[in-house]
């Protein structure tokens, strides 16, 4: 596996642009506004950049009591450029977030999957991530 | 989710011999490790040789290695060779009530977050899990 250079950093403003673009082209929805309000102080937004530019980003924030929980990190995005997957570009995100978590006094990192998506899935599994406490339940109510 | 022996043989034999890829054992060997007969195993490793998981010699003393892509494998593509197919089970008696099938429903909500699960795990995440046993060598 070929580890490319990139540099972890906060995400800046001036991100948004790039940001919003990878995101839209995995997703198909436009968002900026959503990913500008990531930038607010005491939510974590990392970017991973290498010299050809964005390589991908992670959000995350400190989550105390949600649904009776303690305080936790939980991980609410992470994508990686297509070109750059499977070359450990996730995983150095995703260090470096926990680190922040760890450094704020959390002790356990959380995130909510579509169980459809068996690529994200797996990129949490193999972070070492396993089935919590919760079991997420949905109605449809239209 | 109950599996097959036979699944849950496939899995423990991948899992060992994608411990180290480099490394022959032979269905003896495994089949002693597990606690089963030798006949039994070689059916097993018969499938995952099909599937192109193993490669293995011939006959009880015949040595049998990884061949798979330990971090393209997921325990699903195991599971797969040896379970029915969901969807495929014949109907039970008492499906088409109305008790019945909002059972069936609730049971096709546990099958999905057990297929989910099993499609999320890499035979390379599974071995470097946290657990000392699993580890190499």
């Amino acid at each position: 596996m070929l580890i490319p250079m990139v540099a972890i950093r906060p995400a800046q403003a001036s991100d948004i642009l790039a940001i919003s673009a990878l995101d839209a082209r995995l997703t198909g929805t436009s968002k900026p506004d959503y990913w500008r309000e990531r930038l607010a102080p005491g939510l974590h937004f990392l970017v991973a950049e290498s010299d050809k530019g964005l390589a991908g980003f992670i959000a995350g924030e400190v989550r105390a009591w949600e649904f009776g929980q303690p305080p936790a990190g939980w991980v609410f995005a992470i994508q990686i450029d297509p070109r750059l997957r499977l070359k450990g570009v996730g995983s150095q995100l995703f260090d470096a977030l926990v680190a922040r978590f760890k450094a704020a006094g959390v002790t356990r990192v959380r995130t909510l999957v579509d169980r459809k998506d068996h690529l994200i899935l797996s990129f949490f599994r193999a972070q070492g991530m396993v089935a919590g406490p919760s079991l997420q339940l949905d109605k449809d109510l239209s | 989710m109950k599996l097959q022996t036979a699944t849950r043989l496939g899995l423990y034999a991948v899992l060992e011999l994608a411990r180290d890829p480099d490394k022959t054992l032979s269905s003896a060997d495994l089949a002693e490790r597990f606690g089963v007969s030798s006949h039994h195993l070689a059916k097993v490793l018969g499938t995952l040789s099909n599937a192109g998981l193993v490669r293995g010699g011939r006959g009880a003393s015949g040595g049998y290695r990884f061949t798979g892509n330990r971090r393209r494998t997921t325990l699903m593509d195991i599971v797969a060779l040896f379970e029915p197919a969901p969807g495929s089970r014949a109907k039970e008696p008492g499906e088409d009530t109305d008790i019945g099938s909002a059972l069936q429903r609730v049971l096709i909500e546990i099958d999905e977050i057990a297929e989910a699960t099993l499609r999320s795990i890499s035979l390379e995440t599974m071995l470097k899990s946290k657990g000392p046993s699993l580890r190499s060598g």
